[in-house]
Order: structure tokens, then C-alpha cells, then sequence
């Protein structure tokens, strides 16, 4: 006979199954009745066309620049050198890697004519957004890190110019939205410092840089407050022992203060920069084509709506993911060290 | 050694307490000084002052001539001179026990990793804890982190030791190995301050027992005038409740 504890161990077992089971159920409901739906409006899903835009096979043709008649076409072990003397009796080289040849030696030649043709394969305009906002990202990760440093060190500081410019801009950075900072960055600011650059004939800061600076400030703000209450989670005792030993405030925190404080910060952080690579997303306003405007692009070239932002979707998940995956792995270092 | 002139020291936040109320004292070099009073009776603020981890509002206060009230005073030479130990230890707990001893040395001394790393076996062995230097303060009991606590003081040849209770966060059987190590310094010739409610402690190697109440000091004297024949009302109803 079975004891009674193996029973409701058994018990405890079949409902863990079951709700388990619920899970599947209730995912697969949603992906079918999304996919029912749309049967019903006959969409036609063509995940086949997705590809191309993360990497396409294109075809360059080699046109000649001068005037003149081919002289030579000489077959290399990977390509082709075709040798045309020019009018002006000048001789030009063209080698491309392909054995697609359009014309015969011999033969006359205008200024743009096509000689041959290779092709190449070239990054698609997904991948190229996805490499834009991961760069814009790490870029704003990079300052806003810095600038949030320093911004939660002065907040804490005795010194009033420190800590209210630091109280000011955590405020005005914390309390209006992104989109509007942005565009603060880039038609207030940028057209101030482009302005004034022109009138020094300096050339111009491209619009990335207004974006990245838009990010990382933004960023910088919450940073100030993760730094400021990762301090200020470390007991006082430790900044009182480091100091009862003759070590100076810079000292202290240096040696005692902020290695702690880092490793309880890093969680915090891993959020504030997951945020930051999605709000990334809005920059495409002011004319930085990274993933999601060059999504935008390729849906409105290509109607496939669907496939295009549920794949767009999954790459900033794809980001997001290894961003946490690495700090989490970070953490863990830090804390065995 | 430690010459205090009528200090102050008011806590307004949270709310208005008189810490220390004109308080006077002297500490002769090699002396060693127990204070004990009941909790909030300013004992502890009374320490703190020495080293200016709290600043008296009110007073003088000479720590080996040098006044650590005047605004050009570099405090943290001061503070190099005068060890503290705590009661909760304040061990560096990402930092093993041998770098925890170190840190000062390199930091505030500057000496080389050779000479400091020299000091701090000679040190950790006379605490009796050398064989643990490289395990993390999170690993020892609470009397092997405070004897390392006396050890990272010592670590900067202090001229004088403040204990500010550090036997109070401690399981009774580990009580004794911290006051031994006090004992042997105290045999030594160490200057030292020491806010304690062992008062085994106070009858066996102090010099000099100060009581304090309500942020005043209400008694002092010899070990034997305070525990056989104290004057002062205040300090037989207190020596009654704890003993």
C-alpha cells in the first residue's frame, strides 16, 4: 500500500503537468487564432521574401569611363581584365571578379558602356538598421554611463553647485518625454551648434550625433539615480571604517565604496540599457534610419507587413537578450572575484 | 595624549538630542580609559568626536597636541594616528582578510605590497588569525572579523585606539578572544578609549572608568573607587541594574 505522502506527492506532480499543459494551450490559441485571422482577411504570409533584406545577392555591372577600343580581354584564374586604350592614347585596366564578358577585343567603346557584370552579396537594409542601432546603442551605453557616474557622485556631494546641477538635470531629463528631448537635440541644438559651425566653416555634425547625445543624456539621468542608490545602499559603517584609517572621501570611495556598490547596481543597469536599445526605436523621426525606420522603409516597398515587424521585433529581443545574458554573466564574475 | 575642552555635540535630526553636554577630559599617554553609562547616554558620540567621524559643535579637543577642531587641520592625518574598532566590525567584505589589513597601508601609509604584506602577517598573527588570511570577512565568525578589525587599526601604527562596544554584536563565547587581544595591547602600552558594558573588562584593565549619563560625565575613578564605592547616586542605580 502507498503511503499518504507519496500520494499527494504524486498529486502535486499531476498538477504541475496540467498547468504546464495550460501553458502550451494558451500559446498556441494566440499563434493559431492570429493566424486564422489572418487567413481570413487573405493575407498571404511569404516569409521567403524576408531574407533578401538581411543580405541580397546583387548584380554590378563595370562600365568604362573613357572612349576608345578594347585592346585586350585576358581571362585570370577568378576574373576578368579587359585593357582599353583610350582616345587620348592612354591605356586603362578594368578587372572584376567574374568571366561575364559583354564585348569582344576589337570592339569600340563609348564613355558608360558596360563592359561586364559580377555579383556581390550586400548587407540588406535590415541588417544594416539592426548594425545602426546596436552601434547607437553602445555608443549612448558608453557616455551614458560616464555621465551618469558623474552626475550620481555630484548628487551626493556637500557641495551645492555639484549636487543641485546634477538635482537639475536628473529633473529635467526625468521629467519630459524622450521624443521631445530628441527633437530638442536635433532641431534646437543641432541647428544652434550647425549654425554656428557654419558661420566658423566648420563642417557639420551629422544627425547621428544629435541622436546618440539625445540617448545618452537620457540615459545618463536614470544612471545618476542607479549610481546614487546603489551608494547609498552601502552601509554607512564602510565609509565610516575606510575613513577612520586616514583614507581621503575620493579614497574611500574609490577602494571601499563604489567596488560594492557596482555589483548591486549591475541588475538595475541591465534594465536601464535593455530600455535604452528599444527607445533607440525613435530615432527614425529625425532621420536615422536604424532598425525601426528601416523596417518602416522595407514594409512599405515590400507589403509584407506581418513577416517585417514580427522578424524586427525578434532582432530587438534578439538584442535585448544578449545584453542581459552578458551583464547577468558580468554579475556573476564580479561577485566570484 | 587626548585633551578634550568643554565639547558639545546636538543632534537635530530627527529630532533635538543634547549628545554631549560640556564634556572635559584627559587621557594620559598609555592610559586606558573604559566609558560606561546606559544607552543614549552619549558614551559613543563621546568617542566619535575623538576622530571627528562626528564634529563636536562646541569645544576643543587635542588629539597629541594637534587641534582636530581647527578648520586647517588635515583630519585624515589625525585619523591615522588614532585606530577605531566598531562595534558591527565594518570589515571590507570584498576584500579578503589579508587585503582588508593591506588596503590602509597601501593606500594611506603607502608602503610597498612587500613591507605592508610583512606587517599584516605579523599583525594577523598576533590576533591569532593568520591562517585565514585569504578567506572573505563573510566566512569568519563575528570574534575572528573583529580581531581582524584591531588588526587593520594596528596595521597603521596608531597612537591610539578608540573601541567603540566591540564586544556587543558578539555571541557570548566569542566575547573572550576579542577582550584578550584588547588585554595584550593594553599590556602593551597602547593608548586606549574603549565604550564597553563588559564590566569584567573595566575592572581588570582599566586605568581610569568614566560614567556618563544623559551626555554629561556624572562619575569617574579608579576601577576599585567605582565598583566598591561609588559616590554619585546615578551611578549605584546603574551599577545595580547591570550587575
Amino acid at each position: 500500500m502507498e503511503s499518504t505522502s507519496s500520494l499527494l506527492q504524486k498529486q502535486q506532480k499531476r498538477s504541475y503537468y496540467m498547468w504546464v499543459v495550460v501553458f502550451f494551450l494558451v500559446i498556441f490559441t494566440c499563434l493559431g487564432s492570429l493566424y486564422y485571422c489572418t487567413l481570413k482577411i487573405d493575407y498571404t504570409w511569404r516569409w521567403y521574401r524576408v531574407p533578401q533584406y538581411f543580405f541580397f545577392n546583387e548584380e554590378i555591372e563595370v562600365r568604362t569611363d573613357v572612349a576608345g577600343s578594347v585592346e585586350a580581354i585576358e581571362e585570370t584564374t577568378d576574373g576578368t581584365i579587359i585593357r582599353i586604350n583610350s582616345d587620348d592614347g592612354d591605356s586603362v585596366d578594368y578587372a572584376y571578379p567574374s568571366k561575364d564578358v559583354r564585348l569582344y577585343e576589337g570592339d569600340t567603346v563609348f564613355e558608360g558602356d558596360v563592359l561586364g557584370s559580377y555579383r556581390e552579396w550586400r548587407m540588406g537594409i535590415l541588417l544594416q538598421g539592426l548594425w545602426l542601432t546596436l552601434k547607437v546603442s553602445f555608443i549612448a551605453i558608453i557616455f551614458g554611463i560616464f555621465l551618469g557616474l558623474g552626475a550620481g557622485l555630484a548628487r551626493i556631494s556637500s557641495n551645492p553647485a555639484f549636487k543641485w546641477l546634477s538635482i537639475t538635470y536628473i529633473e529635467l531629463v526625468r521629467g519630459s518625454p524622450l521624443l521631445v528631448q530628441i527633437f530638442i537635440w536635433y532641431f534646437v541644438l543641432g541647428t544652434l551648434v550647425n549654425t554656428m559651425l557654419a558661420q566658423y566653416g566648420v563642417s557639420q555634425i551629422p544627425p547621428l550625433w544629435f541622436g546618440v547625445a539625445s540617448l545618452a543624456t537620457f540615459t545618463g539621468a536614470y544612471v545618476a539615480e542607479i549610481v546614487r542608490s546603489g551608494i547609498q545602499s552601502i552601509h554607512k559603517g564602510q565609509t565610516e571604517a575606510s575613513r577612520s584609517l586616514g583614507m581621503t572621501y575620493t579614497q574611500s570611495m574609490y577602494h571601499v565604496i563604489l567596488p560594492q556598490a557596482f555589483i548591486r547596481i549591475i541588475p538595475p543597469l541591465a534594465g536601464q540599457f535593455i530600455s535604452l536599445i528599444k527607445d533607440s526605436s525613435l530615432l527614425g523621426i529625425i532621420a536615422i534610419r536604424e532598425l525601426t525606420k528601416a523596417t518602416r522603409e522595407v514594409v512599405t516597398t515590400s507589403l509584407q507587413p506581418f513577416e517585417l515587424w514580427f522578424v524586427c521585433a525578434i532582432l530587438y529581443l534578439v538584442l535585448t537578450f544578449a545584453l542581459s545574458m552578458l551583464l547577468q554573466y558580468l554579475e556573476k564574475r564580479m561577485i566570484h572575484s | 595624549m587626548i585633551n578634550v575642552k568643554n565639547i558639545s555635540k546636538t543632534f537635530m535630526v530627527p529630532h533635538r538630542v543634547d549628545a554631549l553636554v560640556d564634556v572635559s577630559e584627559n587621557i594620559a599617554r598609555g592610559e586606558v580609559v573604559v566609558v560606561i553609562g546606559p544607552s543614549g547616554s552619549g558614551k559613543s558620540t563621546f568617542l566619535r568626536c575623538l576622530n571627528r567621524l562626528e564634529t563636536a559643535d562646541k569645544g576643543k579637543i587635542l588629539i597629541d597636541g594637534v587641534d582636530i577642531l581647527h578648520p586647517k587641520t588635515d583630519i585624515n592625518k589625525v585619523r591615522a594616528e588614532v585606530g577605531m574598532v566598531f562595534q558591527s566590525f565594518n570589515l571590507f567584505p570584498h576584500k579578503t582578510v589579508k587585503n582588508n589589513v593591506n588596503l590602509a597601508q597601501n593606500v594611506v601609509r603607502k608602503r610597498s605590497s612587500k613591507e605592508a604584506e610583512e606587517i599584516t602577517m605579523a599583525l594577523l598573527d598576533k590576533v591569532g588569525i593568520a591562517d585565514k588570511k585569504n578567506v572573505y570577512p563573510d566566512q569568519l565568525s563575528g570574534g575572528q572579523q573583529q580581531r581582524v578589525a584591531i588588526a587593520r587599526a594596528l596595521a597603521m601604527n596608531p597612537k591610539a585606539m578608540l573601541f567603540d562596544e566591540p564586544t556587543s554584536a558578539l555571541d557570548p563565547e566569542m566575547i573572550g578572544e576579542v577582550l584578550e587581544v584588547m588585554k595584550t595591547l593594553a599590556k602593551e602600552g597602547m593608548t586606549m578609549a574603549v565604550v564597553t558594558h563588559e564590566m569584567g573588562f573595566a575592572r581588570e584593565v582599566a586605568d581610569r572608568v568614566i560614567f556618563m549619563d544623559a551626555g554629561k560625565i556624572v562619575e569617574e575613578g579608579t576601577p576599585e573607587h567605582f565598583f566598591t564605592n561609588p559616590s554619585h547616586d546615578r551611578t549605584k542605580l546603574f551599577l545595580k541594574q547591570i550587575l
